[in-house]
């Protein structure tokens, strides 16, 4: 039996196991892996998640049981010391001699730390492994302390790998600053333009940046106090990340003699074998076409050459062109770069989108000829980042008007790219679990998966970083369409049916309750989203408030409030339009004081008062109903807020009264349970100060009217509200907006909104307008009718529930026992209180 | 308390080991189709009350996922048909049978025997 060893078990070195126990030949063989570290393989690219949850085992490559089941000695807190290349054997820190066969050396890379005069002191830290992250949380931790004000840290490197230590200095609770060399972040994937858009995006996200900085000193006694750039040009931080580069770990190379790149990298040929044909060299540590490539998928690619290699299958080699292509993670913002990202003129052209309002940037190169994406950049929005690496690595065909593939195209229902299914069966889709289209598409054509979950369960797909999670959705609904199979929308495993479906059946029969809807047409027990679902089809149907069916509510609406991240509860009264007497502020500030609870103007112009306890939001609800306000619903998937500007009551460009118009609107439809959250604006003039077309509904004031737009939204995918009709009176305004609203109500899945609703609307806002304005379909009356019965049963839910002792019981923390929960714990401030963090 | 001793106190008790049967109510003070939570000296435990099946089943209240007391504000069902919990906080599935994470994560929660005898309720304990 031949023996192998492995030097090194990070991510490349566990790779190479895996794929070597894949292989039927592997029983000629022993493998033996060393590993310098004290844990088994982890997965290093989710190195920041570790912050999260401190949890090392969560990041595990496999655990220890799985190298003995596959019959592989693992060895760690071992490092290798020496190789002896006549003899064949290595030597290791315990002076343990072990003869190979086949050496391999995965040893991967060290963090760069440059030769700066005080960066040996206390509080420098590198960001590679583990223990390199438990350290910095504790020093963090006993340097913030107690402390009020803002601590300064600092990451040495805008790299990939700097902005996103950058983000993790941030969360532990520093001001965190960026230093780079370059005149950019991210200068080895970005052009300077696009790294300018990246910069304004981050420093709005409180990452304060500094470009063309040298670092001449790390200032301080034993502890860093600061950094010095020149003379006069120093910052104040308490903690320093430095992520400038890496270096390979050749160390064992070079004393054995094997031959070293220029500047450091073990050398090795597409076999990946170094100059001893018996050693070989995989991952960071390897010099391949004179490059180390510092990411994690070139690697894997190097273990598949390295095991077939040693296995017999000798024309396995590795590929000549290696993919660079990256996608910045966790950090809040997209930024991805695949293929070619600044092209020279001679190889082809680019096309380039800039919206510096919005934060977005997209580049993409294409041959001279116009059929090729060479490569490009994507900031701000990466979702199709997927996509195009597809078309990039496959030489896939791009439309004719190569600028469709960022601005989108013209016209109807148009996608730029053609089928998912056009991608080569080959084409890896998700990296992370190296599956390929075709073990997607197979798992369902011959594996017998017949959905989304049964082909994650099968293939792993997604359960990596989840980036490819879309583009897998799409392959699994089209290849199943192709095969005749119907790719049924349903709610959940209970019930077979779709949110329409289930809307048209309880109206029908009169379904009385979650219970009965459940024996009628659904199975099992139900779960957290047949339950909410269909609390929303009943208020919708009969306006009922949570307070009926109780245990079907989704937490928030079940106690009427949102939970907080300790387990306390928001209070927010409803302020129509935003107008608000001095009196109820007044009050509402009383309310406060006394129930001590941290105050904020919210977003959506009204005030939420946060940090009560359960069993003090009836007594805080009493006191609020008592003086006059009502529920503002923040908790519901229902009408939000109907946010106004001052309009022509007193503003000099107002056009209309545009408060009056939205506090009616909000009035009309307060209480209204719908798919998702519904929210609104009526602004008096096109300078739109009430953000109207940010909105599901907005309204803006004309010569003549208002215009309605439909169908807008903020969060996580902004859309603007698209123009629906103008110069309306406020009648018909209202006359639209109730059919819109009961359409949309009736008609979308469970928590989509009005934007992606019309999205997927077949004919969008042309058939839209069609059915709501020119009444298509026959039912505008029917709808009109339906949201009147709903507007006239409206009634203000927490003055229910605190007028009923029976409904007051679920408001109370312990079952038996009047105590409260004591694990809550709270910390001042800026004069008000916060929910105490978890050590 | 530090998080961990937090964590440590909830360890799964089986109908076998159980040292003392503590009655924490009546039947009728459990919501149906619901959780809820009680206290047993420093513990947080959650109750579920499934009336469709007339199971009844118990655990910790810590959520392990960020440490929060709040597993019996979660909406309760099946999947698959074994009965679960999904925390409010970011919706992790928990088995109410034996704890394990219905989303093959590696967090666990301790699970209680609960017993009913005439129209009271117990919870099984081992301390
Ligand atoms: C309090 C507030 C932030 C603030 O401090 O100002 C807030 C807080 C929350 N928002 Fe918001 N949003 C608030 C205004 C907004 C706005 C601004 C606006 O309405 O003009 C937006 C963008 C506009 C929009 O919705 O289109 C906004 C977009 C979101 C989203 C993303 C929605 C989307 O379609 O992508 C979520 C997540 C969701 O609903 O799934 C969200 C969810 C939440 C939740 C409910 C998250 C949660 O489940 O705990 C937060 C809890 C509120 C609480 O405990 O009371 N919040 N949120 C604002 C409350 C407004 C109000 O008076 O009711
Ligand atoms: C925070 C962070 C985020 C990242 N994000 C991404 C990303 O988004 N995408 C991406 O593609 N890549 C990313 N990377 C890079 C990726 O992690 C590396 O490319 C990958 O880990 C390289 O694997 P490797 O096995 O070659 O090296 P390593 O994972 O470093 O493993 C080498 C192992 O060998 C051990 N070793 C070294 N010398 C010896 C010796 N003499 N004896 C015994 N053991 C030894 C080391 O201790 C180490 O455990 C990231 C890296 C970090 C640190
Ligand atoms: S939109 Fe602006 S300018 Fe127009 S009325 Fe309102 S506040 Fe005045
Ligand atoms: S706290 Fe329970 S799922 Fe996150």
């Amino acid at each position: 039996m031949k023996h192998v060893i492995v030097v090194g078990n990070g991510m490349v070195g566990y790779k190479f196991c895996e794929k070597f126990v894949e292989q039927s030949k592997n029983k000629e063989f022993k493998i033996t892996v060393f590993g310098e570290e004290p844990r088994p393989a982890y997965d290093r690219v989710h190195l920041s998640e570790f912050f999260e949850n401190q949890d090392a085992k969560a990041l595990e490559m496999a655990p220890r049981e799985w190298y003995e089941e596959h019959g592989i000695e693992l060895i760690t807190s071992e490092r290798i010391t020496d190789i002896h290349r006549s003899s064949k054997k290595i030597t290791t820190t315990k002076d343990l001699h072990y003869k190979y066969d086949y050496l391999v050396l995965a040893t991967g890379s060290a963090p760069f730390v440059p030769n700066i005069s005080g960066i040996e002191k206390k509080g420098v830290f590198v960001y590679r492994t583990i223990e390199d992250l438990e350290d910095m949380l504790g020093y963090a931790k006993e340097v913030i302390g107690d402390r009020k004000e803002t601590v300064k840290a600092a990451v040495l490197g805008g790299g990939l790998l700097g902005l996103e230590a950058a983000k993790a200095v941030k969360d532990m609770g520093f001001e965190p600053h960026v230093v780079e060399f370059a005149p950019k972040l991210m200068p080895r994937q970005l052009d300077t333009r696009g790294s300018k858009v990246l910069q304004e995006k981050i420093e709005s996200l409180g990452i304060n940046v500094h470009l063309s900085k040298a670092t001449n000193k790390i200032l301080g006694d034993d502890v860093i106090t600061g950094m010095e750039f020149g003379e006069y040009d120093k910052i104040d931080v308490e903690m320093l990340v430095v992520s400038a580069g890496i270096r390979p770990r050749d160390e064992l190379g070079k004393t054995c003699d094997l031959k070293m790149g220029v500047r450091g990298g073990i050398v090795v040929n597409n076999r990946m074998q170094t100059s001893d044909p018996e050693i070989f060299a995989i991952g960071e540590v390897a010099l391949y076409n004179n490059m180390i490539y510092g990411l994690v998928a070139p690697g894997y690619d190097m273990a598949e050459v390295a095991v077939n290699q040693i296995i017999g299958n000798t024309d396995v080699l590795m590929a000549e062109e290696i993919d660079m292509s990256t996608k910045l993670k966790l950090i809040g913002v997209d930024v991805a770069s695949f293929g070619e990202p600044f092209m020279p003129v001679e190889k082809g052209y680019s096309i380039i989108f800039e919206n510096k309002t919005k934060n977005l940037y997209k580049r993409v190169n294409i041959s001279h000829d116009g059929n090729l994406l060479l490569g490009g950049i994507l900031i701000g929005d990466a979702s199709d980042y997927n996509m195009f690496h597809q078309i990039y690595l496959n030489g896939l065909p791009i439309p004719e008007d190569a600028e469709e593939l960022i601005i989108g195209a013209r016209g109807e229902g148009g996608s730029s790219f053609g089928s998912v299914l056009d991608i080569p069966d080959a084409a890896q889709v998700c990296s992370c679990e190296s599956v390929t289209k075709g073990d997607i598409c197979c798992s369902i054509t011959e594996g017998g998966c017949e959905n989304l979950g049964d082909v994650i369960a099968k293939t792993k797909a997604t359960t990596g970083c989840g980036g490819c999670k879309p583009m897998v959705v799409d392959l699994v609904n089209e290849t199943l369409k192709s095969q005749g199979k119907e790719v049924k929308e349903v709610l959940c495993e209970h019930f077979s049916f779709n949110r329409q479906e289930l809307y048209d059946l309880v109206k029908v029969n009169k379904v009385a309750d979650y219970d009965e809807a459940l024996n009628l047409f659904g199975e099992g027990h139900g779960c957290e989203i047949c339950k909410p679902a269909l609390a929303s089809i009943f208020a919708t149907i009969t306006m009922e408030t949570p307070n009926r069916q109780v245990a079907i509510q989704d937490t928030n609406d079940k106690y009427l409030a949102n939970i907080q991240r300790n387990g306390t509860y928001s209070v927010v009264p409803r302020v129509a339009g935003g107008e608000i007497t001095p009196d109820q502020l007044i009050i509402i500030g009383e309310v406060a004081k006394k129930y001590d609870l941290y105050t904020k103007i919210t977003g959506g112009q009204r005030i939420d008062l946060f940090g009560a306890q359960i069993h003090e939001l009836p007594l805080i609800w009493k006191e609020l109903v008592d003086a006059g306000f009502e529920s503002g619903h923040a908790y519901g998937k229902s009408l939000r807020t109907v946010k106004s500007c001052v309009g022509s009551t007193w503003c000099r460009y107002g056009m209309h009264e545009s408060v009056t118009f939205a506090i009616d609107i909000e009035n009309r439809y307060r209480g209204l349970r719908s798919p998702h959250k519904l929210k609104g604006g009526v602004s008096g003039c096109i300078r739109e100060c009430a953000e109207a077309r940010g909105k599901d509904f907005g309204l803006i004031a004309v010569e003549g009217g208002w215009n309605l737009y439909v169908c807008g939204n903020g969060g996580a995918t902004p859309k603007h509200a698209i123009l629906f009709a103008e110069q309306l009176d406020d009648e018909t305004a209202i006359k639209y907006l109730d059919r819109f609203l009961m359409f949309y109500i009736r008609t979308a899945g469970p928590l989509v909104r009005t934007a992606p609703w019309l999205e997927k609307l077949d004919g969008g806002i042309e058939y839209l307008k069609k059915v709501i304005i020119e009444d298509s379909l026959g039912i505008a009356e029917e709808l009109e009718t339906e949201m009147q019965g709903l507007v006239n049963k409206y009634e203000c839910e927490w003055k229910q529930a605190i007028e009923d002792p029976e409904m007051m019981k679920r408001f109370k923390h312990f079952v038996n026992s009047d105590d409260t929960d004591d694990n809550l714990a709270f910390v001042p401030m800026r004069d008000q209180k916060m929910p105490k963090a978890w050590n | 308390m530090q998080e961990q001793d937090i964590l440590n106190q909830y360890q799964s008790v089986s109908e076998d080991n159980v040292k003392e049967w503590f009655k924490v109510g009546v039947v009728e003070d459990f919501p149906e189709n619901s959780g809820a939570c009680i206290k047993y000296k420093t513990k947080q435990i959650a109750v579920y009350n499934f009336v469709r099946t007339g199971k009844w089943y118990a655990t910790q209240n810590l959520c392990p996922h960020k440490m929060e007391m709040v597993l019996s504000l979660g909406m309760i069902g099946d999947k698959d048909g074994v009965p679960k919990v999904a925390c409010p906080m970011h919706k992790k599935n928990f088995s109410l049978e034996d704890g394990s994470n219905l989303g093959g994560e590696d967090l666990k929660i301790a699970t209680y025997p609960v017993k009913i005898k005439k129209g009271n309720v117990y919870i099984g304990f081992s301390d």
